[in-house]
């Protein structure tokens, strides 16, 4: 397992102008590193379908490369979709899952099967353009290069130290972020398209 | 005595209305009334067909696809409706974009007795979500779906097509 706070500084170094998905608990550290703000966006959630949101961005954006930092739990709920991805072939795509095992919001209960299902051998038989597994930072910074030059859709499994809260929601410290609109808008600016 | 044609709502009303309004993308999941919808959908060159793996992913999709300035549609059964709940609140009603949602209305008749229980959910499970709807049977009920367009449009919330007439609207005659 490694950090998702090193992870996340060796994607910034590859990153180049990517538009940026971060989501769930390690999702969080991803605002100490980016550079480019505007580019980076909350789609919200709702029971998995994060990663759906991000597929129909990859879609309506062909010409952006679209990278979702999805997390294992989230995933689970909506494991469908790898099918649906891998289905649309989407060369702008790249999933990355941070896959800590638990879900390390509500306490760190483990998910189902949690240390043996292999979630890039499930993205690799659905038909992803290709996948990767990695549980060390080292392998992960040896590759992240290649990944971000490969052709979508390409899954990136990853073993992610849990990060994980015991104290009830309404006890914890919030950390201010930008809201979904807000950071909608800004993209939508940057890219100079028009609501409808 | 002059024998009329029972009027009916045929899968082309459908296209020509999704043309008019700009649609760049169908995401659905086709269910055993909408076949020759979606080989007539295959054939526009306009129209991107994303096929989901279940009901609840369209609208999320569809965020997506808004967010990049596309206008898709979310073509679905009722029962997949049902199903999609949470993304219907997280994902449209939440988000502040203007939707279509085009939904076979199974188990519905104007005439009978209704005994599918999907068909006796769906009118109070949009109600509950307070989504509006408009309810096309026939040719004639057309333009209804524009009039959903520009109320999702002026309202950026979703807005349900109920396709009354499942087996004509979907399908050949």
């Amino acid at each position: 397992m490694f950090s998702a706070a090193d992870m996340f500084q060796k994607f910034q170094e590859q990153r180049g102008n990517a538009i940026v998905i971060p989501t769930g608990t390690c999702g969080r550290h991803w605002r100490d590193y980016s550079q480019n703000e505007s580019r980076d966006v909350n789609l919200g959630g709702a029971m998995g379908h994060t990663t759906s949101a991000s597929l129909g961005l990859a879609l309506g954006l062909p010409n952006e490369k679209i990278c979702l930092f999805d997390s294992e739990g989230s995933l689970l709920m909506n494991m469908g979709i790898i099918a649906t991805i891998a289905g649309k072939k989407p060369k702008n795509f790249v999933h990355f899952l941070m896959d800590n095992e638990c879900y390390a919001t509500t306490g760190g209960q483990p998910v189902p099967n949690a240390s043996e299902i292999n979630y890039a051998g499930m993205a690799k038989e659905a038909g992803y353009a290709s996948t990767y597994h990695f549980d060390n930072l080292e392998e992960f910074a040896d590759n992240i290069e290649a990944i971000m030059k490969a052709t979508g859709p390409v899954f990136v499994s990853m073993k992610m130290v849990p990060e994980v809260e015991n104290e009830p929601i309404g006890m914890r410290k919030r950390i201010p972020q930008r809201s979904r609109p807000e950071t909608i808008a800004a993209l939508q600016k940057e890219l100079n398209i028009t609501a409808p | 005595m002059v024998q009329q044609q029972a009027a009916i709502l045929q899968p082309e009303t459908l296209i020509e209305e999704f043309k008019q309004n700009g649609v760049t993308h169908v995401v659905t999941i086709p269910d055993s009334e909408t076949n020759y919808l979606y080989e007539l959908m295959k054939e526009q060159p306009w129209l991107e067909i994303v096929p989901a793996s279940r009901e609840g992913e369209t609208f999320a999709i569809s965020l997506g696809l808004l967010v990049g300035g596309k206008t898709p549609v979310c073509l679905i059964q009722n029962t997949g409706m049902l199903e999609s709940g949470d993304s219907i609140r997280g994902m449209a009603l939440d988000s502040g974009f203007p939707l279509v949602m085009v939904v076979g209305y199974r188990g519905w008749n104007r005439h009978g007795v209704i005994t599918d229980s999907v068909a006796r959910y769906t009118e109070p499970f949009l109600n509950a979500m307070r989504i509006n709807y408009y309810l096309v049977e026939s040719n004639e009920d057309g333009p209804r779906i524009s009039e959903a367009f520009k109320e999702a449009k002026a309202t950026k919330r979703p807005v349900a097509i109920l396709v009354g007439d499942e087996y004509h609207g979907f399908n050949r005659v």
